[in-house]
């Protein structure tokens, strides 16, 4: 398509019907109460002239540029600030108005370099369109007189420029910091002709609390803030309305391009996860997917320790396939297996599945989620009957209470975040159960009503205790527990024991048992309470102990089947709900239904042609422990960095050394390739076609700007790979395999590239009941029927401290980097992370004898690794924190094998460990770990 | 320590744990084995019925009662 210009209609649209009648030069409009004079003329389809209003924010009546003349009103009001009354008569054009604003753009362009054809913002500055609108022919004003014209340049930021010299002081940018990203980073300081834009206090914007989300870039109507491609690049001349490809928020995005080049990113108004809003990564880091780290050919070799060959695709597929069945034949059927991947589409991820059931003839396929959101999806199946999450993103809007267990969201999931910031600057309160001091507990106009500093892995103590009060004080809604739910009576003589009790909760998770009882009552009385989660809750030893216990709470207090309540988790990668949804864990066939389930796998032995294996297929885990002791051989790994991403790395490395073929298919060699005989290069998102389902399940398209740069497709290579294995599977286009999704999956019934063409985007279940999806599940009853109480018990983890290793490390994520950071390490982005560090309590690290900055050795039992200290008492006494975004790194050289009793998600989030500083020169990760040493021998690929 | 356990034999402890509080012994282990029919890949029930006929002496009461039923 063309260059998208969406329209600016200049204030924020007022929700509730069209009840206000007005007349705009003479066209009669209907608009909502509280709708701006302004929104009602643009609506009207005459557009007043602005500069200082734009529709992301409310107004705010500065450049008066908007001026219109009301009947029976004196004077000429601003039509960004005057809201309209039923029967108003507005004029927008008489010669009084354009003699005013004539003025007024004068005033502006004298102060305004005179640069416009060589700026960068020509053809995309509202300050020339409004100099145009206007009719401004001559500035009578002398450019000797004062001016701002020498104003600084601040180019700190890696992504954009701020140059004073073009700043209007419309404060566009100031409200959109304030406003749409709740950061607050900038002031508007002085006074008339002094006034200055200012980051921080009197810093650059990379000193400065700046995010970097774009939000101001994207409000400022002029080339004062500008993002520096448009600056190299030039203005775009074609928009592909796209997804970003990086977390579980989803965000739309109009890639504007030039040629076959992407000059920017900008967040889609009517995005229905992001409305216009986006952050660092989706909007600014997408330069790794033309990275000259790409690898565009296939490679092979016989023996990881052999050089790579490049080949063709021909006999790369060639080779994977005849090496699986090779393998297949000496060892079994159930020797080979896959890992899908989060980060690919719903498509690719499908054909992966189907490849793994039908031409391996087993069901030895896992995904990425198995390692962070995997107890989500057994919580919820077992409590509410549905794997996903129950809200859409917009509901917070309508929350009064909001519970953040185990989610650090500014950093994680940005731009929900800054919904969730708006909504407690308005008036929600905030319970924060976290070990760390995240930013939500007090930033800006933010403060949380409780922060409860739980020890990690007691989360299930303290949601037992929740209950307990709920339960115990008579604050259960009895009407909704007796209409909608089962189970209740058991579990509420369970979670009325004494050994519920917030007394006891207190001594095991280290809150006083006051903060504990307060804070629950406070959500169990808040009109709408509602729990999102991260993977504090789920990845740890009780993830879906814990999952279930936030599902109980909030059956228990009826917080579930409206707006403002629920039980959401905020996934981790772009597409974790999608790849789950599409059939990706080992005991499931797409939509979450059991492969023991004859009917189900019926279904698809019909359209597939083959039968289907009945019983449960590996999990990663399981496939390690598997590989280790000779029965799996060898594994397909889509995009994921299974040696570097996965807990307990020694003993991974030595489960993928123990293999005779491993595939990875991946944008990037990475440490997974180290042990690989097949690397078969993968697309960027800027490359694919397809969906990617978001964590409030809506399905976005995300469509190509470019032919693949490895000359296939994902979906493709893996179709190539089955048929060659006997089983083909027929695709022309990735349309075809959702359709065949839809056919197969009740839940995704009415999903079609044709539909989401049409309609943007759309929550799933899609079905002819719920033909334009589904935002609020489970209204008027559970997806299972009745919701099922389920008794929680609290079973400490095994991992313990001892006197060698006295500290408890958990782990999470910071904003401007993703996961093991392949991504994001090739852009800008590293000017924010250039490393892990450990955070450490001051107290801890003064009895190491450790300052800020120091070189330390971080070790469990399984492993030791470097990186450096950071004193910090974000964390209590005892407790050490550290990201995981750079190999070097290596934080899961120590993790352990403790998982999740239920599904085998590993316990990323507690390990016992020792910190020391280190007098030795830093080196990469040590040499770690018993079970490596003890793994067999490494057999030699095609022996 | 729990390192040292087969992984199966560890894993199936780890659920038997969250099964104790059930006032029904019987419905517990009905809902373990239940479990684990549903998750476990056959190699990995193998292995631990292997356990159990090498005595499991790690094993806790409640996993080897559903274990017995896996047979
Ligand atoms: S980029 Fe975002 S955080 Fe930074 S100043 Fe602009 S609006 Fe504020
Ligand atoms: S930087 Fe842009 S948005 Fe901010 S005040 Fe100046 S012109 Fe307005
Ligand atoms: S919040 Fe997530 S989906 Fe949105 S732009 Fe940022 S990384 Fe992308
Ligand atoms: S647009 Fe109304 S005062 Fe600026």
């Amino acid at each position: 398509m063309s260059l998208l210009k969406e329209t600016d209609h200049g204030t924020p649209r007022r929700p509730g019907a069209a009840s206000v009648s007005v007349e705009i030069d003479g066209t009669a409009v209907q608009v909502p109460e509280g709708t701006s004079v302004m929104r009602a003329a643009s609506e009207a389809g005459v557009p007043v002239p602005k500069l200082c209003a734009t529709d992301s924010l409310e107004a705010y009546g500065s450049c008066r540029l908007c001026l219109v003349e009301i009947d029976g009103k004196r004077g000429t009001p601003a039509s960004c600030t005057t809201p309209v009354e039923e029967g108003m008569q507005v004029r927008t054009q008489t010669p009084r108005l354009a003699k005013l604003r004539e003025g007024i753009m004068e005033l502006y362009i004298s102060d305004h370099p005179l640069d416009c054809l060589t700026c960068s913002a020509n053809g995309d500055c509202e300050l020339q369109d409004m100099a145009g609108t206007v009719g401004l022919r001559q500035v009578r004003y002398d450019e000797h007189g004062e001016n701002h014209l020498n104003a600084p340049k601040d180019t700190s930021n890696p992504y954009f420029d701020f140059d004073g010299s073009k700043c209007i002081a419309c404060a566009r940018c100031v409200r959109a910091c304030d406003e749409v990203q709740g950061t607050l980073a900038l002031t508007l300081d002085g006074r008339g002709f002094d006034t200055k834009i200012t980051a921080g206090v009197g810093q650059s914007f990379l000193e400065s609390d700046c995010v970097s989300c774009g939000a101001c870039v994207q409000a400022c109507p002029t080339a004062t803030l500008q993002e520096r491609s448009v600056v190299e690049l030039g203005m775009p001349n074609r928009t592909v309305l796209t997804t970003c490809a990086y977390c579980g928020v989803g965000c739309s995005f109009k890639a504007e391009m030039r040629g076959d080049e992407v000059v920017r990113m900008v967040p889609a108004k009517d995005g229905g996860a992001n409305e216009g809003h986006s952050c660092v990564k989706g909007r600014f880091a997408f330069g790794y997917a033309t990275h000259p780290d790409r690898v565009l050919a296939p490679l092979v070799r016989e023996r990881i320790t052999d050089e790579w060959r490049e080949v063709s695709w021909t006999e790369a597929l060639d080779f994977t396939a005849r090496r699986m069945r090779e393998i297949q034949a000496a060892h079994g059927l159930g020797a080979v297996g896959a890992i899908t991947s989060s980060r690919c589409t719903n498509e690719e991820v499908y054909v992966v599945q189907k490849m793994v059931r039908a031409a391996f003839g087993n069901n030895n396929v896992d995904t990425c989620a198995r390692v962070c959101h995997s107890p989500t999806g057994y919580g919820l199946k077992q409590t509410f009957g549905t794997s996903a999450g129950t809200q859409d993103f917009r509901s917070v809007a309508e929350a009064d209470v909001i519970l953040l267990i185990g989610a650090n969201p500014t950093d994680g999931h940005p731009v929900f975040a800054s919904r969730m910031k708006r909504r407690l600057r308005e008036s929600a309160q905030l319970i924060v159960l976290d070990p760390r001091r995240i930013d939500l507990v007090r930033s800006p106009h933010i403060e949380a009503a409780h922060h409860l500093p739980l020890g990690p892995g007691t989360n299930v103590a303290m949601v037992n205790a929740f209950a307990h009060v709920a339960v115990t004080e008579g604050l259960v809604d009895a009407g909704f527990v007796a209409e909608r739910c089962e189970g209740y009576d058991e579990w509420a003589e369970f979670i009325a024991r004494p050994e519920h009790s917030p007394e006891v909760a207190a001594e095991v998770t280290g809150v006083p048992a006051d903060d504990i009882r307060a804070a629950a009552r406070l959500y169990a009385t808040a009109g709408n309470a509602a729990i999102y989660y991260g993977l504090g809750v789920t990845e740890h030893s009780q993830g879906s102990t814990m999952v279930m216990g936030m599902a109980n709470l909030a059956m228990a207090t009826g917080n579930i089947g409206r707006d403002g309540v629920g039980v959401n988790p905020l996934r981790g990668q772009n597409n974790v709900q999608g790849s789950c949804d599409m059939g990706s864990f080992p005991h499931e066939l797409p939509g979450y239904r059991h492969v023991s389930d004859d009917a189900v796998r019926s279904v698809f032995e019909t359209v597939w042609g083959t039968s289907l294996s009945p019983q449960p297929g590996l999990r990663i885990p399981n496939m390690f422990d598997a590989a280790l002791e000779g029965s799996f051989r060898a594994l397909f790994v889509q995009g994921e960095d299974i040696a570097q991403s996965d807990p307990n790395t020694a003993h991974v490395h030595a489960a993928l050394a123990a293999m005779e073929l491993v595939v990875v298919q991946d944008l990037f060699r990475n440490e997974t390739s180290k042990f690989a005989h097949v690397l078969l290069p993968g697309t960027s998102f800027l490359e694919k076609d397809g969906t990617f389902t978001n964590a409030e399940r809506r399905i976005n398209r995300v469509r190509p700007v470019m032919a693949p740069r490895t000359g296939m497709h994902e979906w493709q290579i893996v179709g190539e790979i089955a048929k060659r294995m006997g089983s083909p599977m027929g695709y022309t286009h990735p349309r075809e395999i959702m359709a065949e999704i839809a056919a197969t999956t009740p839940t995704f019934a009415g999903v079609s590239f044709e539909l989401l063409d049409e309609v943007g985007s759309v929550q799933w279940p899609c079905t002819d009941a719920a033909p334009a999806g589904t935002p609020i599940m489970h209204r008027d009853g559970f997806v299972r029927g009745k919701g099922r109480f389920v008794p929680t018990t609290y079973v400490p983890t095994a991992e313990r401290t001892t006197r060698r290793f006295p500290l408890v490390l958990t782990t999470g994520r910071i904003l401007s980097q993703y996961n093991v950071g392949a991504q994001t390490r090739r852009t800008g982005n590293v000017a924010w992370h250039p490393e892990d560090l450990l955070e450490i309590h001051p107290h801890d690290a003064e009895v190491r004898g450790i300052t800020d900055g120091d070189e330390v050795s971080l070790a469990s039992r399984v492993g030791t690794t470097s990186l450096r200290a950071r004193l910090s008492d974000r964390m209590p006494a005892g407790v050490v924190y550290t990201t995981f975004h750079h190999p070097v790194t290596g934080a899961n050289v120590v993790t352990t094998e403790h998982s999740d009793w239920a599904t085998n998600c590993p316990e990323y989030k507690v390990t016992a460990v020792q910190v020391a500083l280190r007098t030795a020169p830093p080196g990469p990760a040590d040499a770690p770990s018993g079970r490596a040493r003890t793994a067999p021998p490494v057999p030699a690929a095609g022996s | 320590m729990s390192g040292d356990l087969p992984p199966t034999v560890r894993l199936a402890n780890d659920i038997a744990a969250q099964f104790v509080h059930r006032r029904d012994s019987d419905a517990a282990v009905q809902e373990i084995a239940g479990h684990v029919r549903s998750f476990w890949e056959p190699r990995m029930i193998t292995e631990l019925l292997a356990a159990v006929d090498g005595g499991a002496p790690a094993l806790d009461p409640l996993a080897l009662r559903a274990a017995r039923l896996l047979r």
